[in-house]
C-alpha cells in the first residue's frame, strides 16, 4: 500500500530525512521508533503533506499513486490520516460540525451519500463509546480546552469515524496516563483490518504492549538503521538507542520488513 | 414609468415659478457641484413643503462652515464635493440592460455563488422591474398586510408628503443636522431612504427589507432613513443585500435614525457589500455613514447588527443613546477588509438613564493588505446609575500584510457602573489550516469554516435568511485571500 523510496526531506534548510526506505502492506501494523531529533515526526508530517517540509529527493507511492504530488486534503480524501502529536485548537468551530464536514468530504470523494446532522450522530454513537468520548466534547470547539489525554483520544476518535486506509500516528502515546493509553489502544486495535495499514511513531515501547506491531523500525539521524519484529522494541527498551548505534556501526541498514530472529 | 416622469417634470415645472429660480427643465441631468440652487432643485423635484427645504438650507449653510474630519485611521484621496452630481433622475424602464446576457459575467458569477435566485439577479442588474414580477407582486401583498396593522413602510420622500407631522417631530432628533460633516451634508442633499412607523403595541409580523420598498432599487448615495417604534411595539429591519452593488457615485453618506419609545424594540440589520475597488485598490465606494438609535422610553431596546464586507472604505459608528431607564443597546459587527479595503468602525453607547445596559461584540477580519480599525466609545454619564457594559472586540488576521487596530474609549462618570472589556487578536495559523486539510477539507472550506466560527456570535444575531447569506458572502469575499 505504501512504498517509500530514498526519501530525503528538509526544513528550514536542515536535512532531516536522509534516505528513508519503507514498505507497508495492507493489514500490517508498523512501529517507527527512534531518539529525539531522528526525524520520526518529520516523516509523519511529510507523508501527510505539510508544506513547511520540503522533499528534496525520493518518492512515495500510495496505492499506486504518487503521494508527493497530491495536496494534503487530496491525500486525506484518498484515505491517509495523520493523528497529530500536538493537535491544534480551532476556536469557534464546533467539533461535531468539523467531523461531519470532514466525513462528508471523504464520503463524497468515495461516491457515498453525505450525512446530515442526525444521521451523522447515529453513525458515530458506537465509536464514541469505544473511545469513551463524551457528548460534551463533541459540542466544544475543536480541541479547545481539551486536556492532553482528551486531545489524543480525540485524534483516535476522528480516525475511527473517518475510517482511513493508512493511519499514521505521531507519538499518540506521549502525555497519556495508563488508563488513557488503554482506551487509545483499544480504539486503534478495533481499527485493525486486512484493508488497513497502521504506522505508529513512538518513543516508548509501552504503547506497543497494547498495540502489538508486526514490524518495528528504528530511525536514527534520518535513516532507518534497523528493522525487526516486536522483539526489537523490547531490545531497545533494554539497551537504548545508543546501544543500537554502537552495535551497528558500519553495518548495512536492514531492508524493511525483514524479520530478525 | 415614462408617464410618471412626465407628470413629475410637469409639477416641478410649475413649482419653478413658485420658488423663482431657473434651471434647465428640459433635461433631467443636473450638472455636478453643490450650491443653494441645487439644494432647492432637489427639494423641488421631490415636491417638498417649505419646512423641509428650510431644514435642508440650514444644513447646507452649516456644512459650508465645517471641515472634513481627518482623525480616522483611513486614507483616501481628497473628495471634490463640486465634482459630485447631487441629483439624478429615477431610472427609466429602458435604461438598463435588456437581459442578463448584457450583464457583466463576473457579476453574474458572484450572484450565482451567493445563491441569488434568477429573477432577483435581474432586478439587481437593473433590468426593468415590470418585466420581471407578476401582476400581483410580492411587494404589493406585503404592503397590504402591513397596512392592516397600521404600519407605515414607505420611501422617506413619500413620508415627507404623507406624514409630515411624524417627520417634523423626529427628523434630526437623534442625529442633529449639525452632528458631523457628512451627516450635515446628508441633511442638505439626502435623496431617499426608508420611513418606518410602528403604532403602539404592534409587533411587525415580518422583517422589513429595503428590497421590498415600493419603488425600484435606486442606489443610495445620500440615503436618509427614519424608524419610529411607538410604545410596546417591535420591528426588525434589514438593510442591504449580499449582492455586490456598483454605483457611479463614489461617496455614500447615509444617515439612519431610530427612535424606540417605552417597551419598544428595534432591530436593525445591515449587510453591506458595496463595490470594494479592484485588487489594486482603485475605485470602490466610500461608505461614510451616521447611524444612531435613541432609546427614548423606559425598557426600550435597540440592536444594531452589521456585516460589512464591501466598500473601499467603511467609516461608521452605529450607536445608541440610552436615555430611558432600563434601556438596552446592542452592537454586533463583522467587518472584513481584504485587498486594499479600509475600515474604521465601531460604536458609541451613551448611558444616560438608570440601569441601562449595552453589549458590544465586534469581529474584525483583515486579509490581503486590508486595514481594519475598531473604534468604540462607552460613555457613562454622571447620573447614569447602575449602568452595565460588556465589550468584546476580536481581530482575525489572515496573511501577514494586513492590519488590525483597536481604539477603545471608556468614559465613566458614575461609580456604580460595571464595565467589562475583552479583546483578542489572532491569526489563522498555518497549523490550523493544515489540520483541516489533513481531514480532507479544501483550503477554501477550511478558511470559511474558521472564519464563520470566528463570526458565529454576530451571525447568530442576524435574521435567519440574512445569516445564511452572510456566511456565503464571507466565503466569497475571502476567495484568494490565502495565496
Amino acid at each position: 500500500m505504501l512504498e517509500i523510496r530514498n526519501l530525503h526531506a528538509r526544513v528550514d534548510g536542515h536535512e532531516i530525512l536522509k534516505g528513508i526506505n519503507l514498505t507497508v502492506n495492507a493489514g500490517e501494523v508498523h512501529s517507527i521508533m527512534g531518539p529525539n531529533g531522528s526525524g520520526k515526526s518529520t516523516l509523519a508530517q511529510v507523508l501527510a503533506g505539510r508544506e513547511t517540509y520540503e522533499v528534496t529527493e525520493g518518492e512515495v507511492i500510495y496505492r499506486g499513486q504518487d503521494l508527493l504530488e497530491m495536496a494534503p486534503d487530496e491525500r486525506a480524501r484518498e484515505g491517509v490520516f495523520l493523528a497529530f502529536q500536538y493537535p491544534v485548537e480551532i476556536p469557534g468551530v464546533n467539533t461535531a460540525y468539523f467531523m461531519r464536514a470532514a466525513l462528508n468530504a471523504i464520503r463524497k470523494h468515495r461516491g457515498q451519500d453525505e450525512l446530515d446532522a442526525v444521521d451523522f450522530l447515529a453513525v458515530i454513537r458506537e465509536k464514541m463509546k469505544l473511545i469513551e468520548m463524551d457528548d460534551s466534547l463533541l459540542n466544544r470547539a475543536v480541541n479547545e480546552g481539551f486536556s492532553g489525554g482528551e486531545k489524543k483520544r480525540g485524534e483516535v476518535f476522528q480516525m475511527a469515524v473517518l475510517e482511513p486506509t493508512l493511519c499514521i500516528m505521531d507519538e499518540t502515546d506521549s502525555g497519556l496516563d495508563i488508563d488513557a493509553l488503554k482506551v487509545v489502544a483499544r480504539g486503534v486495535n478495533a481499527l485493525r483490518s486486512a484493508d488497513r495499514a497502521i504506522v505508529i511513531v513512538t518513543h516508548y515501547q509501552r504503547l506497543l504492549d497494547h498495540i502489538v506491531p508486526d514490524f518495528v523500525h528504528v530511525l536514527v539521524d534520518g535513516r532507518i538503521v534497523k528493522s525487526g519484529g516486536k522483539e526489537l522494541a523490547m531490545e531497545l527498551e533494554d539497551s537504548g538507542y545508543a546501544g543500537l548505534d554502537k552495535g551497528n556501526a558500519g553495518a548495512e541498514p536492514v531492508a524493511a520488513g525483514t524479520v530478525l530472529s | 414609468m415614462s408617464t410618471k416622469t412626465d407628470a413629475t417634470v410637469e409639477q416641478w415645472r410649475q413649482q419653478e415659478y413658485k420658488y423663482g429660480f431657473y434651471t434647465d427643465i428640459e433635461t433631467d441631468s443636473v450638472p455636478p457641484g453643490l450650491d443653494e440652487d441645487i439644494v432647492r432643485l432637489i427639494s423641488a423635484k421631490k415636491k417638498e413643503p417649505q419646512w423641509m427645504l428650510d431644514w435642508r438650507l440650514k444644513s447646507y449653510r452649516r456644512w459650508l462652515t465645517m471641515t472634513e474630519p481627518t482623525w480616522p485611521n483611513v486614507h483616501y484621496p481628497a473628495i471634490d464635493y463640486q465634482a459630485i452630481i447631487y441629483y439624478s433622475a429615477p431610472k427609466q424602464a429602458g435604461d438598463g440592460p435588456k437581459s442578463l446576457d448584457e450583464v457583466d459575467p463576473k457579476l453574474l458569477e458572484t450572484y450565482a455563488k451567493l445563491g441569488i435566485p434568477l429573477h432577483e439577479q435581474e432586478v439587481l442588474s437593473g433590468i426593468a422591474v415590470d418585466a420581471v414580477f407578476d401582476s400581483v407582486s410580492v411587494a404589493t401583498t406585503y404592503k397590504e398586510k402591513l397596512g392592516e396593522l397600521g404600519i407605515i413602510f414607505c420611501p422617506f420622500s413619500e413620508a415627507v408628503l404623507e406624514h409630515p407631522d411624524l417627520i417634523r417631530k423626529y427628523l434630526g432628533s437623534v442625529v442633529p443636522y449639525s452632528d458631523n460633516f457628512f451627516a450635515t451634508l446628508n441633511s442638505a442633499v439626502f435623496t431617499d431612504g426608508s420611513f418606518v412607523y410602528i403604532p403602539k403595541g404592534v409587533r411587525c409580523p415580518m422583517d422589513l427589507s429595503t428590497y421590498f420598498r415600493i419603488n425600484a432599487i435606486s442606489t443610495g448615495q445620500f440615503e436618509r432613513t427614519l424608524i419610529i417604534a411607538e410604545e410596546g411595539s417591535s420591528v426588525s429591519y434589514l438593510e442591504g443585500c449580499t449582492a455586490p452593488m456598483r454605483d457611479e457615485n463614489q461617496l455614500h453618506a447615509a444617515v439612519v435614525e431610530l427612535i424606540a419609545l417605552d417597551d419598544a424594540t428595534i432591530k436593525y440589520s445591515t449587510i453591506q457589500n458595496w463595490y470594494p475597488g479592484d485588487k489594486d485598490g482603485k475605485g470602490g465606494i466610500f461608505n461614510f455613514v451616521t447611524k444612531r438609535g435613541k432609546c427614548l422610553g423606559r425598557n426600550s431596546h435597540i440592536s444594531w447588527t452589521q456585516v460589512e464586507t464591501g466598500s473601499a472604505i467603511t467609516w461608521k459608528y452605529p450607536g445608541c443613546i440610552l436615555l430611558g431607564d432600563n434601556s438596552v443597546g446592542e452592537f454586533y459587527s463583522v467587518a472584513l477588509t481584504n485587498n486594499y479595503q479600509q475600515a474604521d468602525t465601531g460604536t458609541k453607547m451613551i448611558h444616560i438613564g438608570r440601569n441601562t445596559r449595552s453589549t458590544v461584540v465586534s469581529k474584525g477580519i483583515s486579509a490581503g493588505f486590508g486595514q481594519n480599525t475598531y473604534r468604540g466609545l462607552i460613555k457613562i454619564n454622571k447620573r447614569a446609575a447602575g449602568a452595565r457594559n460588556y465589550t468584546q472586540c476580536d481581530s482575525l488576521l489572515i496573511g501577514d500584510k494586513c492590519g488590525a487596530h483597536t481604539f477603545p474609549y471608556i468614559e465613566v462618570k458614575n461609580s456604580t457602573a460595571h464595565m467589562e472589556h475583552e479583546a483578542t487578536t489572532s491569526k489563522i495559523g498555518e497549523d490550523q489550516l493544515f489540520y483541516c486539510s489533513s481531514r480532507g477539507l479544501t483550503m477554501e472550506d477550511s478558511i470559511s469554516m474558521i472564519v464563520n466560527g470566528f463570526c458565529k456570535e454576530v451571525f447568530r444575531e442576524l435574521p435567519m435568511e440574512f445569516a445564511v447569506e452572510a456566511q456565503k458572502l464571507l466565503e466569497v469575499s475571502l476567495e484568494g485571500s490565502v495565496g
